[in-house]
């Protein structure tokens, strides 16, 4: 039983076909690479594992249960964390609370009124959560709009892996990020791995790809074109699959 | 603004800051009070603070309503004709029905609960725009009770309706213990519950909520629903003060509870919020109302007036805004 099994996924937004049947495996453990040109449909595959989307054919299979039906709340639950590449963080609320955002722990308000959200606790974790990636930003009391991009998309990962996930997708998660940064990132996902989580990589730098990654899957205009072992291939050949001159 | 407000100012947010008021609505408060106190004898007197509590009840409560639904980025814009049709649901309950009294708060509570729900369900699941939504409910919700009262309104209540608008248990009136008791929950929920921070976090980034596991759909139902109860309760103190269910009451009240929230320093564009700011913006108007009603200047001024403090209220928080300071 593979951690995650798509099959046959397809997915149209109106008249344009953008996904046409991905049929794929992800291990426990395993850290695949997921390339393509812009517009070949990595986002849109990877959040109808998530549930953003919908799948409009086709079977997402997590830990071997079928979740094609769940909602992306269910899903998260079951350890299926993103790293949007828009980031998908709320601008005005204040970092903490960005981590723990639709996960607020509760408590007993005077020990009687329940659905009291622990602000204490966000902090206190969030702050632990944040010191333990190392990530620099001025307070976790300040609204997420106020810090750069490579912070922010720090925030984001910090939110992904605050909640003991199963599988990290990650969508261009060095994109912003300076070197030390992209770094201390492609080492984030080694440790990862090293205790038995899933990571999908989406990234355009192959540099970063065939450091992190054992296996690259590129898509091309919605289908795999190729499915390859880091050990069996090179940058070049992986880079003719993306540009399609792949015979 | 010079740095000489700037920090005291700031000092006095952060303190604020854990209640969710912004420092500068209540200063425009305190500098209203005291200036009025010193061009109005009268002004600052307990009597005078009850009328001024009394007279904002009614659009308090609605602005809590179109506060939750602000910060989630929609609008309600059928908050005063849900009043009116509340006021007149209930109204009907005791006058036409002749049930006991519990079904006049029942028969208001529910009309609006049942307009707001529908505006949400036409917001979340039919995805129509809500400021069509809720334009279109304007209409309907006032039609509504203007062919329920055959236009007319609808006279004698049971005594203990009245006791909710008149009566004044401990010298204090009794709409004024149902806004105070009615904020005090509103602003736990939206403050500090999971469905208050789920509020804010979909009116900041939908895509966000959504990709966080956040029921967005029904969150827009319950918000909007929510705001509906809140006309609804409304509707019923405003019955309940007149002794008539009125078809016309509320009219052009989404307005001032709109404009209330706003003042307070609810984000129109949503993801910033909280009802004690709300409250405090309310209770401007009604300082400015009252005020300028002591000191015998005319209706016409007291709208300009409104109208000023709105704006100005909103250019200092995107001063705020922009200077990032306070
Ligand atoms: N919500 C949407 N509505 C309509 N079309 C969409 C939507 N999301 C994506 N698409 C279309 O689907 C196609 C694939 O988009 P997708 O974002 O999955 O590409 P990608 O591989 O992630 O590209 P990039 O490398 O630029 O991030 C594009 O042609 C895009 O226009
Ligand atoms: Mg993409």
């Amino acid at each position: 039983m593979s951690l995650l099994e798509l099959e046959g996924v397809e997915k149209a937004f109106g008249p344009v076909q953008v996904l046409r049947g991905i049929t794929l495996k992800v291990e426990a453990g395993e850290v695949v690479g997921l390339l393509g040109d812009n517009g070949a449909g990595k986002s849109t595959l990877m959040k109808t594992v998530t549930g953003v989307y919908a799948a409009d054919r086709g079977v997402v299979r997590f830990a071997g249960e079928d979740v094609t039906l769940l909602p992306p709340g269910e899903r998260r639950r079951r350890g299926i964390e993103m790293i949007y590449q828009d980031l998908a963080l709320a601008p005005q609320q204040d970092v903490a609370n960005n981590i723990f955002l639709g996960r607020e722990p509760t408590r007993r308000l005077w020990g009687l009124l329940p659905g009291h959200v622990d602000k204490a606790r966000i902090d206190r974790e969030a702050q632990a959560m944040v010191d333990r990636l190392g990530v620099r930003v001025p307070s976790i009391h300040i609204p997420v709009g106020m810090l750069s991009g490579g912070q922010q998309q720090t925030i984001a990962i910090a939110r992904a892996l605050t909640f003991a996930p199963r599988l990290v997708i990650m969508d261009e998660p060095t994109a912003a990020l300076a070197v030390r940064e992209v770094n201390s990132v492609l080492a984030l996902i080694e440790r990862m791995a090293a205790d038995g989580i899933g990571v999908i990589l989406i990234s355009h730098r192959l540099n970063d790809v065939f450091q992190a990654c054992s296996r690259m899957v590129v898509l091309q205009r919605g289908t795999v074109a190729a499915d390859l072992r880091r050990e069996e291939t090179s940058m070049a050949e992986v880079v003719s699959y993306i540009v399609g001159a792949h015979a | 603004m010079t740095a000489v407000i700037r920090a005291p100012l700031g000092a006095l947010n952060r303190a604020l800051g854990r209640a969710h008021v912004r420092a500068e609505s209540l200063l425009v408060l305190v500098a209203l009070v005291v200036v009025l106190s010193i061009l109005s004898p009268v002004f600052l007197s307990l009597s005078n603070f009850f009328n001024i509590l009394l007279a904002t009840a009614t659009v308090g409560i609605l602005a809590i309503g179109a506060t939750f639904v602000i910060c989630a980025a929609g609008i309600d814009l059928s908050l005063g004709s849900v009043l009116g049709l509340s006021s007149v649901t209930g109204a009907a309950m005791s006058a036409y029905l002749g049930l006991p009294w519990p079904f006049v708060i029942l028969g208001a509570l529910a009309a609006g609960a049942a307009a707001g729900f529908v505006n949400g369900l036409t917001v979340a699941v039919a995805r129509v725009p809500a400021f069509i939504v809720t334009l279109g409910m304007m209409g309907i919700a006032r039609g509504l009770a203007l062919i329920i009262s055959g236009g007319q309104g609808i006279y004698g209540m049971p005594p203990e309706i009245l006791f909710l608008g008149q009566a004044r248990p401990f010298g204090v009136p009794t709409p004024i213990f149902i806004l105070i008791g009615t904020a005090l929950i509103a602003h736990w929920v939206l403050a500090h519950t999971r469905f208050g921070h789920h509020t804010l976090a979909l009116g900041d980034n939908e895509a966000a909520a959504r990709a966080t596991g956040i029921d967005v759909r029904r969150l827009r139902l319950m918000l909007y629903t929510l705001s509906g109860l809140m006309a609804g309760l409304a509707g019923l103190v405003f019955t309940a003060r007149v002794n008539t269910g009125d078809p016309t009451a509320g009219l052009t009240y989404e307005l001032l509870a709109i404009t209330a929230a706003i003042i307070g320093g609810t984000n129109l564009f949503g993801g910033r919020g909280s009802i004690l700011g709300t409250m405090v913006g309310a209770l401007i108007m009604g300082v400015v109302q009252n005020g300028l009603n002591l000191l015998a200047v005319q209706a016409y001024w007291q709208q300009m007036a409104i109208g000023t403090v709105l704006v100005a209220a909103v250019w200092l928080d995107q001063i705020r805004q922009r200077g990032r300071v306070l």
